[in-house]
């Protein structure tokens, strides 16, 4: 017997709009040219691929489509534009050092740890507050005149708290440094506008709003320079080399254009959604049961939990067999679970950090759902803290 | 699952059998590895993971990989180091049964709703008129059990063991016939925690009073040489032991408050009397009478004939027909009416020629707080 199954993981990914698909669809087997071909099928691809390019950039508030760059996925962005600006700043004798947070995706910390440990970068990881707000003025301590680069996450995957990142992205300017922001998790849930907003480089990834997998996009500001990663042909503003992902880029920029076209809309039922969530989850487990993240300043999507002396990989199983779909910073599929970082970053103790669960909806969750889980999560907590107290 | 056969092959035959069925593999702590050399340890590696996930996957069942790291290191690995220091021998299985697999995992299943867990151990649960029996494997060289024995009725109630009415050579069969990738897999072996399977300089590393050397002694306590940590001997041990006497001595009995190794003539090694601590009866009460049993001393001992008298405080004494030789604190002792397991439990002591029951001290077998 199926058991009717509850997706709660949104912020992992989603699934693919139909009229994405639909638009896409064309792409591969009609259009099908390579976008730098001087013939028509190539003319048509690119004529696709700028449109695509420019639809990102009006939505996003750039001042120009060039500034639109297709890469691979979210974490190929956010390695351009880090290691991209650390090396093209290293190449002009221009500063040398990299100002991060503590809580970041690990596309950014491992790529900033690793340019400081394998290429002699220095490195600021800032802490953030128990919320998990980066302090303006902890950036203010430590920037420097070498400083590059200041890279703050819009929002966090693992517990939504969303970073003041104009009031970041200002200081960094007024130093004179670059700013650039993961925005992965926030883009389509909320307006932007890049051209006035302190932002030199803004990571996406569409497969987060019901676009395709296998595409990432980074909003590179005119002036920036980059170092590419990929290197070639002069594809993307000799960017990044490669054959672009036509039917991909058009996918991306149609998921985008639909999550702006509906953003009050969605992000209210997000909001229902989520406040309930949290409000059920929170009163049927008063005691053991913390909302981790920022209270107010948070992602609309996400409720973000923490139960103490709970695995969040073990709740994470008995919720998959409940049918219902979450995920946990902590979680690992090797059953090696390491306290989670960004829990740890809070200054939560050890009692909570391996009990990490993240819950984020979507446009196609509904109420019912929410309500089976408000209905089913707690009972299989306290089913958890009672092995806990035998087997402590 | 462990990626193993035996357990690859029990989830095949439910499957086959029409369970819904979900897999489960238990992280357990093992030895970090030493220096350049990766860890050894036969379970819970990235292969053997790889292997349960892929064997779960062709099988169409959800596979997870529960962390039991910690509670394994702060009861089944500490318990090891703990009884080696009080002169014993155990068996970790026992405990990682009695403590982990029918416990704690049991109940992760119970709370998923499940009805059973399922093990690829070689054993039988048959259901009769007065409750659930435990019986040996058909494959009688393969018997697991020994190492079951402390199941009580309410497990046993939970319990399925697929693998137990076939013969190691029909599993493999099967696994075969339902082209299972680990058809043709080694045996697993010895402790699952040892980075090399090298149990003496375990005990070295973790262990400050396990390994000190101490004296050989007659049993009048006449100094005979030196030892270099009990651990390092076993009963009925006779090569190695780098003394010089005019008959062949064995190691007969282990003085851990002397840290001792008592050494004797060869009929020494012969007992008749032993006594069991933690006795688990399967049918849930002890037998009003002293019964007959065939009473194995370890894993692979053979039955021995034997008088069972239960005492009070779930303990007992066994009184073999002939002397059996090798009895060693700490093992289990677990008795047996032909296929049928009768329950057993833990060697505490066993008679010297005086008489008396040697007592050696006895750590509590409740469950540690970590």
């Amino acid at each position: 017997m199926q058991k009717q199954r509850i997706y709660l993981d949104n912020g992992a990914s989603t699934q693919l709009d139909r009229q994405v698909l639909q638009v896409m669809l064309p792409f591969w087997t009609e259009t099908y040219g390579n976008s730098s071909s001087h013939h028509s099928f190539g003319r048509q691809a690119e004529q696709a691929l700028e449109e695509a390019r420019t639809t990102v950039a009006k939505l996003l508030g750039a001042a120009a489509s060039e500034e639109i760059v297709f890469t691979g996925c979210g974490s190929e962005s956010d390695n351009l534009a880090v290691r991209g600006a650390m090396w093209a700043a290293r190449a002009h004798g221009k500063g040398n050092h990299l100002i991060t947070s503590c809580i970041e995706h690990s596309a950014v910390g491992q790529t900033a740890v690793s340019l400081h440990t394998h290429h002699g970068f220095d490195l600021t990881i800032l802490p953030v507050d128990h919320s998990g707000q980066v302090r303006p003025a902890d950036l203010e301590a430590a920037i420097r005149p070498d400083t590059v680069l200041v890279s703050i996450m819009a929002a966090n995957n693992e517990i939504g708290t969303l970073q003041p990142i104009d009031e970041l992205g200002a200081i960094a300017h007024a130093y004179g440094a670059l700013f650039h922001t993961d925005a992965v998790q926030a883009v389509a849930v909320q307006r932007w506008q890049l051209a006035q907003q302190p932002i030199d480089l803004l990571s996406v990834a569409p497969h987060k709003f019901y676009g395709p997998k296998g595409m990432g996009m980074l909003y590179v500001r005119q002036g920036v320079e980059l170092q590419p990663e990929l290197t070639g042909g002069s594809h993307e503003n000799g960017l990044r080399a490669g054959t672009v992902n036509v039917p991909f880029a058009v996918g991306a920029a149609k998921a985008l254009e639909l999550a702006m076209a509906d953003l009050p809309e969605t992000v209210a039922h997000y909001q229902r959604l989520r406040d309930r969530l949290i409000e059920g989850v929170l009163t049927a487990v008063p005691d053991n049961a913390i909302l981790t993240g920022h209270p107010t300043h948070r992602l609309p999507h996400n409720a973000s939990f923490a139960f103490r002396h709970l695995s969040g990989n073990d709740l994470l199983m008995h919720l998959d067999m409940a049918g219902i779909a979450a995920s946990s910073g902590s979680a690992c599929k090797s059953g090696d679970p390491k306290p989670s970082a960004v829990l740890e970053a809070l200054g939560l103790g050890r009692e909570w950090t391996k009990g990490g669960l993240r819950l984020t909806v979507g446009r196609h969750n509904t109420m019912d759902e929410i309500e089976q889980v408000v209905a089913t999560l707690p009972r299989l907590v306290a089913k958890l803290q009672k092995i806990h107290v035998m087997f402590a | 699952m462990s990626g193993g056969v035996d357990s690859s092959v029990a989830a095949a035959l439910l499957v086959e059998k029409g369970y819904e069925v979900i897999g489960m593999m238990m992280r357990l702590w093992s030895e970090p590895g030493m220096g350049e050399q990766p860890a050894l340890n036969r379970c819970c590696t990235p292969d053997q993971m790889a292997d349960a996930r892929r064997v779960a996957n062709q099988l169409g069942i959800p596979f997870y990989v529960l962390d039991v790291k910690d509670y394994f290191r702060h009861t089944i690995v500490q318990f090891f180091i703990d009884e080696h220091e009080q002169g014993r021998t155990p068996n970790p299985c026992i405990e990682c049964n009695r403590q982990i697999r029918f416990t704690y995992l049991l109940q992760q299943a119970l709370v998923l709703d499940a009805d059973f867990l399922a093990t690829g151990h070689y054993a039988q649960v048959a259901q009769t008129a007065t409750g659930y029996q435990l019986r040996q494997g058909v494959d009688t060289a393969k018997d697991q059990s020994y190492v079951l024995h402390m199941l009580t009725q309410q497990q046993l109630a939970h319990v399925l063991f697929p693998v137990g009415e076939y013969t190691k050579d029909e599993v493999r069969g099967l696994a075969r016939r339902f082209g299972l990738p680990v058809a043709s897999k080694q045996e697993s072996q010895d402790l699952c925690f040892l980075g090399d399977n090298d149990y003496r300089r375990f005990l070295r590393e973790y262990s400050q009073r396990a390994a000190q050397p101490g004296e050989i002694v007659d049993e009048n306590g006449r100094f005979l040489g030196h030892h270099t940590g009990l651990p390092f001997y076993t009963i009925g041990q006779r090569k190695g032991l780098g003394i010089s006497s005019t008959e062949p001595l064995y190691v007969v009995a282990k003085d851990s408050e002397r840290n001792a190794l008592v050494v004797g003539p060869r009929e020494r090694l012969g007992q008749q009397r032993l006594r069991v601590r933690d006795v688990n009866w399967i049918v849930g009460i002890p037998p009003a009478e002293p019964i007959h049993a065939a009473v194995k001393i370890r894993y692979k001992a053979a039955g021995a004939a034997a008088t069972v008298t239960p005492l009070p405080n779930q303990e007992a004494v066994v009184e073999f027909w002939e002397p059996v030789f090798g009895i060693t604190p700490g093992q289990g002792a677990v008795f047996f009416d032909r296929a049928i397991c009768l329950g057993g439990g833990i060697i505490a002591d066993y008679e010297q020629d005086d008489g008396e029951l040697q007592p050696t001290t006895t750590i509590p077998l409740t469950l540690r707080v970590s």
